[in-house]
């Protein structure tokens, strides 16, 4: 029988409770893995090795966290994501919410987009086939 | 010189697993101020065995190309106490390994009896998204880890 939404996001809180020893109440589906929860650069890593073992799935590198955006000045200019940068990003993650970030894609704020349900999003997506 | 923290491998399986022993002595200058009353194996030093053990299986994985760091302790649990003529035994599984990373999953081992579990993560630096250049040589596998690291991966000398 294949996981319900419900079933996703209750594994996915406890991958993030156990990868980043966060109390399992802040681990609601706008939180933000590291403003919200703490998360560090290597965190990122933990997260996709423990979805992959907890859904069976594969995760190919940059494909839930993209990689080489802010490293490529065709994409940020001036501290923000370029008009090509954006859409790039969108692209990429169709499972992450971009309605606040697009109005001002400060690359500050770029956190912002992964989110608990950016990752749910991501897994359901993946699951679907 | 290097801080090595086993003593010989014991079984070693490439890409899967590996168990390395570490025999405690008092010899050891460390456990001379390590607690006043009786001198006890340190746990950080523990869990940098089980590192040793793992990041070496990790890093044979790779023919010792990448640079393998530890750079995240997911778990450390260890129940008891360690003292001098103790034989611990670290065995480890790569549970992940991809181009930017590896995670292991280790047990510890006193006498023979588990005491410990431990998960880490190592990072393949020179893969790091930022793009940071950790340089063209080996730190972390250097020639002298290397021929500390040769009876382990020779054998029995016949």
């Amino acid at each position: 029988m294949p996981m319900t939404r419900d079933d996703i996001s209750e594994k996915v809180r406890e991958t993030l409770v156990d990868a980043l020893g966060a109390d399992e109440e802040d681990v609601t589906p706008q939180a933000t893995l590291t403003g919200d929860l703490g998360a560090e650069s290597i965190d990122f890593l933990d997260i996709v090795f423990r979805l992959e073992k907890t859904f069976g799935i594969k995760i190919p590198r940059g494909e839930l966290f993209p990689d080489n955006i802010l490293n490529n000045p065709e994409y940020v200019s001036n501290g923000k994501l370029t008009e090509v940068g954006l859409a790039t990003l969108k692209e990429r993650m169709p499972h992450a919410d971009f309605t606040g970030f697009e109005q001002d894609p400060d690359i500050n704020k770029m956190a912002e987009l992964f989110k608990v349900e950016t990752i749910v999003n991501y897994v359901a997506a993946k699951l679907a086939g | 010189m290097r801080w090595i923290w086993i003593d010989r491998f014991i079984d070693f399986q490439p890409m899967k697993s590996a168990t390395a022993i570490k025999n405690v002595s008092l010899a050891e200058e460390h456990l001379h101020d390590h607690w006043d009353a009786y001198p006890v194996m340190p746990f950080s030093l523990m869990i940098e065995g089980m590192a040793q053990t793992g990041g070496i299986l990790v890093g044979h994985a790779r023919d010792f190309k990448e640079k393998v760091i530890l750079a995240k302790i997911g778990l450390a649990e260890i129940d008891e106490l360690v003292l001098p003529g103790d034989q611990l035994k670290y065995h480890t599984e790569i549970t992940h390994i991809s181009e930017a990373a590896a995670a292991i999953e280790g047990v510890i081992s006193k006498n023979g009896r588990e005491i410990g579990r431990v998960e880490l993560i190592f990072s393949h630096i020179d893969r790091n998204v930022s793009g940071r250049d950790f340089g063209k040589g080996n730190f972390v596998f250097t020639d002298q880890f290397r021929r500390l690291l040769a009876p382990f991966t020779r054998g029995p000398i016949s």
